[in-house]
């Protein structure tokens, strides 16, 4: 028997509720999830809003961009600039922080996230 | 078989070093470590920067569970009371009892405190730990005046920690005839006197304490020559005092003086048991710097895992800056002739006082003092401990080469490959150049990552950098000042291809110019130079903003966001006032006047930010833009309307000045300022731009700048009249905007404009480059296209969306945003 964890997927919100090549956040419950419309690499991520750095609930506001030869998509928190990886969460810089990820799938103009 | 065990007492910045000195080298052994104070070892050398605002967090030097992580037992809150060297054991005082292998004293010093009457009373402190600093806090609060007993280095410290905290009125009492006479000579301490009294500091030198005069409270200090000084708290910094106690107690030979004898691998008496840091007596010398400590820590690492490393001494040069005063000394600082041949250079009009001792044969660098400027240290110092030939002028190290084309020695590059060149953590210039060459290095971050040079006292980060840069241009690699990893452009360069190509909007800029995905770098780079040159609506490509542009607001603690409306001159009618009010109370927003003459409103939720904006637009008010990198305030004085002093109307000018350039995105923030005398009490001459009226017409001046690195703004033109400052200054900005580094201020970009000020005088003035006319034109055309950026936000349907925290439930709040009361306000809650 495999042992996987089944990921439900929940509406999040609407594909042009997220502008262009930034963020927005949503509300799942008491989670805040930030949803990331990277429109220049076609693709959608999603990470936890609270950057761990200072506790703040800022994810969503900051910066996409790539980091990189093999242009890893990142973004930086807007309070102190500190950057995550979208593709695994953790911190690009010194310090050792990590955040959460979700998948993310799109279909007829509603974007979805898995939770667990 | 067992690891063995190696006790740690005290978990200061010297035992935490061991700490990671030894597990750098081996896994091999369990630690232990206690601590006497409630927190685990954090960085005491910048502990003054607790009263700039760091938090005792930002001080710590790991995180709590990296000892946890390393496998090192941490008792905090804990001392050791009792070592039984015939049973290797350690007694703590809550109880605990551990047998040892090896026994590592890092117990550090206290504070010497004198015994004079009156010495215990209330209001009377030391100055060493972070619970020191949190009474001296509390007590500054209703003080209005304080004293620092001591005018070595510790006492100057304090000194400054107590004007951060406000005190009005500081003094600092002195046994000996001048300040600092461990580091620096007497015309040094001169110097440095005058300096520190320039900056509003009370000096009294030659002064003994008697007696601590008060009821139960500290109310003046008595001196032996009979005067009194009422003041309402005393800080000691008299020297420190090893902590030897336990050693002592254990039977350990201590020195007479104290301090816990030991020898060059740090082995006290007992050569199961090491001392190292400040309560450590090497040849009867306490070393008090934290490099020695970190070199004695590593030297016990190395002994107990077999390497072979002695200790010899330690260099006890020093850099730092004493109440924004530069202080070094280096070397021999203090040898005279006929000894050596000494070179002096003194300044009285700036406060510069250097020092060089030379061999009589003018070949080597013995040793110096610098005060008021040290930039030089760092290759100072260098060229004393790696012995370099001195050049055939040797006073061109101290006065900088003056004329021709010699350049002061050969610079970092000359320097051989083992000179040390961060002595905190060791690092030589091979290494340094070896992480270049090998490690692929090519900034200072990926240098501290690589080698962790720098990431001690930060004083080699200079020495560093310019060591990079040398060794890639050794190499061939071009070092080009570049934006980021996505575009191999300055921005002055971008600035002109976005120009004369036309560009409109960031992702045609990135295709063209850049590669990759673009970063939180290069973003607000082309957001600004978009904004410069066809003044666009900025939320129009909102997602290259930076933080606070994004939401046309300053984000703050707990995410909420502080509204600033341009109050122009700082000139408001009594309406606008009472709506600034209504509007603070509807909301429930915290007030506060800004330095720059407005009102800033804190604590608005993101979705609320459309609200109170609609509401300050109806009452006639536009952003102030103090989000932004643009213009923020233009503050004035009186002026001649009301001021019996004023010799022009500068409220007037204040306001048609600010009204002129506001909303125009720089690559910095710009302040102005305007005063109708020459009391300048608009400050104009700290600012970006201050025009200062004469009895002929204004003076103008420029690149000035608060801050961290303040600056005097320098002269331009004089006596000229307002359309003329109104011409140069039109010039003047468009230069700067077209021409600097991003986030560099006018002050640092006249720093590095080849030929400095008179070369600009002769650009905006003489018009040298015949570019005058195009920058008033550019100039016009961005005042021309003035809009209120928060007017089009609000009338936009699709740009007031975006004002929501959750975008699938738009009018909820973010929880995580909490407030708590403070003096019948409310205050964002502590991160």
């Amino acid at each position: 028997m495999e042992a996987t964890i089944a990921t439900q997927w929940i509406m999040a919100c609407y594909v042009d509720d997220v502008p262009e090549n930034g963020g927005s956040c949503i509300k799942h419950g008491d989670e805040q999830i930030a949803i990331f419309n990277f429109t220049r690499r076609n693709e959608w991520y999603a990470t936890q809003n609270l950057c761990p750095h200072k506790q703040q609930m800022a994810i969503s506001r900051g910066m996409i961009g790539s980091a990189g030869e093999s242009c890893e998509p990142k973004v930086a928190c807007p309070f102190h600039k500190k950057t995550f990886s979208l593709l695994t969460g953790e911190c690009l810089g010194e310090e050792e922080l990590v955040i959460k990820t979700y998948p993310v799938k799109i279909a007829d103009g509603k974007v979805f996230v898995g939770v667990d | 078989m067992s690891k063995p065990t190696i006790i740690v007492v005290g978990n200061g910045m010297v035992g935490y070093k061991f700490c990671e000195k030894l597990l750098a080298r081996s896994t091999q052994f369990q630690i232990i470590v206690f601590g006497e104070e409630p927190r685990h070892a954090y960085d005491r050398v910048h502990l003054s920067e607790y009263f700039n605002g760091k938090t005792a967090d930002d001080l710590s030097l790991s995180t709590l569970s990296w000892y946890s992580d390393n496998g090192i037992a941490l008792h905090l809150d804990d001392p050791i009371q009792e070592i039984n060297r015939t049973e290797k054991t350690i007694h703590s005082l809550k109880g605990v009892t551990l047998k040892y292998d090896y026994l590592v004293l890092a117990t550090g010093s206290s504070a010497f405190v004198p015994d004079i009457p009156g010495i215990e009373k209330e209001g009377v402190f030391v100055y060493r730990t972070i619970e020191d600093l949190e009474l001296i806090k509390a007590c500054a609060v209703n003080a209005k005046s304080g004293a620092v007993m001591g005018g070595g280095l510790l006492g100057l410290e304090a000194a400054k920690a107590l004007i951060d905290l406000g005190i009005s009125e500081t003094h600092v009492i002195e046994f000996a005839p001048r300040l600092m006479p461990r580091q620096i000579d007497s015309a040094g301490s001169n110097m440095l006197q005058m300096k520190l009294s320039q900056l509003g500091l009370h000096i009294h030198l030659n002064k003994s304490t008697a007696a601590i005069t008060g009821d139960k409270k500290i109310h003046s200090l008595k001196f032996n020559d009979d005067s009194q000084l009422a003041v309402d708290m005393l800080v000691i910094s008299a020297g420190i005092r090893p902590r030897d106690e336990l050693a002592k107690l254990a039977g350990l030979h201590v020195g007479t003086r104290g301090g816990i004898v030991v020898n060059e691998k740090m082995q006290t008496s007992d050569e199961c048991i090491y001392a190292i840091g400040e309560c450590a007596l090497y040849e009867g010398m306490i070393y008090g710097l934290v490099a020695p400590g970190y070199e004695m820590a590593d030297i016990v690492a190395a002994h107990l895992t077999e390497a072979d490393k002695s200790f010899y001494g330690y260099d006890m040069s020093t850099k730092l800056k004493l109440i924004g005063v530069d202080v070094a000394s280096f070397g021999d600082a203090f040898i005279t002739e006929p000894d050596c041949r000494t070179i002096l250079f003194e300044d009285t009009h700036k406060g510069i006082y250097k020092r060089i001792n030379i061999t009589n044969d003018g070949k080597n660098l013995l040793g110096g003092i610098l005060i008021g400027d040290a930039d030089a240290y760092n290759m100072l110092l260098q060229t004393v401990n790696n012995k370099i030939v001195l050049p055939p002028d040797p006073e061109d190290l101290i006065l900088g080469s003056r004329g021709g084309e010699a350049n002061a020695g050969a610079g970092v590059m000359s320097l051989p490959d083992d000179a040390l060149i961060c002595s905190c953590e060791a690092v030589t210039k091979g290494a340094i150049c070896s992480a270049v060459n090998d490690g692929g290095v090519t900034g200072i971050d990926g240098m501290k990552k690589c080698t962790k040079a720098g990431t001690g006292c930060g004083g080699c980060v200079p020495l560093v950098k310019d060591l990079i840069a040398g060794t890639m241009k050794a190499n061939g690699q071009y070092i080009k000042n570049v934006i980021c990893e996505h575009f191999d452009y300055s921005r002055q360069e971008l600035f002109d291809l976005v120009k004369i190509n036309g560009l409109k909007n960031y992702d045609l800029v990135l295709d063209h110019y850049g590669k990759g995905d673009g970063c939180e770098i290069c973003k607000p780079v082309v957001a600004s130079i978009l904004s410069s040159l066809w003044n666009d609506v900025i939320v129009k490509q909102e997602v290259i903003q930076d933080s606070n542009d994004r939401f046309l607001a300053n984000i703050q603690k707990g995410g909420t966001y502080s509204v600033v409306p341009r109050i122009p001159g700082g000139e408001i009618t009594p309406d606008k006032l009472i709506v600034i009010g209504q509007v603070a109370k509807r909301y429930g927003l915290y007030t506060k006047i800004t330095g720059g003459q407005r009102i800033d409103m804190f604590g608005a939720h993101l979705s609320d930010l459309p609200l109170i904006w609609e509401e300050l637009i109806d009452a006639g008010f536009e952003s102030g833009h103090a989000y932004g990198k643009a213009l923020r305030t233009v503050k004035s004085c009186v002026g001649s309307t009301w001021c019996r002093f004023g010799l022009h109307d500068s409220v007037t000018f204040a306001i048609e000045v600010e009204d002129r350039y506001k909303g125009i995105r720089a690559p910095h923030k710009i302040k102005g300022g305007v005063s109708g005398c020459v009391r300048e009490c608009a400050e104009a001459q700290s600012k970006d731009f201050g025009i200062i009226a004469t009895e002929k017409g204004w003076n103008l001046y420029v690149c000035g700048n608060g801050g961290s690195k303040p600056q005097h703004a320098q002269l331009l033109a004089t006596d000229i009249d307002k359309e003329t400052v109104i011409k140069y200054l039109d010039r003047f900005l468009m230069f700067y905007i077209k021409t600097a580094d991003q986030l560099t201020r006018t002050a640092t970009w006249l720093n590095k404009l080849d030929g400095g000020m008179s070369y600009l005088k002769n650009v905006i003035v003489n018009d040298s480059l015949g570019l005058g006319e195009q920058l008033e034109e550019e100039m016009q055309a961005l005042v021309n296209t003035y809009h209120c950026e928060w007017k089009e936000a609000i009338n936009n349907p699709s740009m007031r969306k975006r004002f929501a925290h959750f975008i699938n439930a738009p009018d909820e709040k973010d929880p995580h945003a909490q407030f708590e009361p403070m003096r019948e306000q409310v205050r964002a809650k502590e991160w």
